[in-house]
């Protein structure tokens, strides 16, 4: 399946992209989340810590034990700082 | 109920004006406006956000508020891109019959929004160097915030 991938803030930063196109089996957001740091280093560095991360399918907020199965965007990003 | 995600600076003086003059039978108004602080020779700061989930997660959180509290309107307007100190970054405003409702709506909003809305703040010193900008780490005091408000939904 595809999915789009989105990073905001130093994730963003980290990865060195917005967003990006995947295409992935992967049945969980954890899922992803280990495909992605096999791919390159600035992944691996941008996922080091998850319990730092958030985690957004398809614009609602959910934990990474959340399964993809129709899911058409995937966001990453650090705990939000809005107000 | 109205939720606004904008980059241009807004007239807040009028936006209340318009506010209030809608209401009919509400005897109680609050708002609350958020300031760009000056701390440490901040210079500006840039607010990232998340289009689409933005608007979504805030009309979650104004959806809640007009559930738990007797309100008879509520807005919400929220800024990005870049900020100087002094500048408006949001505002929330709550009609209800009566101010107790208004003002912890407005409270509620503001717990809320800080930390379920898809906004991340850059600061930028007076040199202006991107390397030597600091994105704003969220504090733990403002999740135990909600805690306050347990058994809020699902926002």
């Amino acid at each position: 399946m595809m999915i789009d991938v989105l990073y905001f803030a130093w994730v963003r930063e980290r990865i060195g992209l917005p967003r990006e196109r995947v295409t992935t089996e992967a049945a969980t957001v954890a899922d992803l989340v280990a495909e992605l740091i096999q791919r390159e280093d600035r992944y691996a560095a941008a996922f080091a810590e998850v319990t730092a991360l958030r985690v957004a399918v398809d614009q609602v907020l959910t934990g990474f034990d959340a399964p993809l199965s129709g899911a058409r965007e995937v966001a990453f990003f650090p705990p939000m700082t809005g107000g | 109920m109205k939720v606004i995600v904008q980059q241009a600076a807004f007239d807040a003086g009028a936006l209340v004006n318009t506010f209030t003059a809608a209401q009919a039978g509400m005897g109680a108004i609050v708002t609350f406006q958020g300031v760009v602080r000056g701390d440490g020779g901040l210079a500006r700061m840039e607010i990232e956000h998340y289009p689409g989930m933005t608007e979504r997660a805030l009309t979650a959180i104004a959806t809640e508020a007009a559930q738990r509290w007797s309100l008879g309107n509520v807005l919400v307007i929220h800024r990005h891109g870049s900020l100087a100190p002094g500048e408006v970054i949001m505002m929330v405003a709550t009609a209800a019959p009566h101010r107790a409702d208004a003002f912890a709506a407005a409270d509620f909003l503001m717990d809320y929004l800080k930390s379920r809305a898809p906004f991340w703040k850059k600061e930028y010193a007076a040199d202006g160097a991107a390397e030597n900008a600091t994105w704003v780490a969220a504090k733990d005091a403002d999740e135990a915030a909600l805690a306050r408000w347990q058994g809020a939904g699902n926002v």
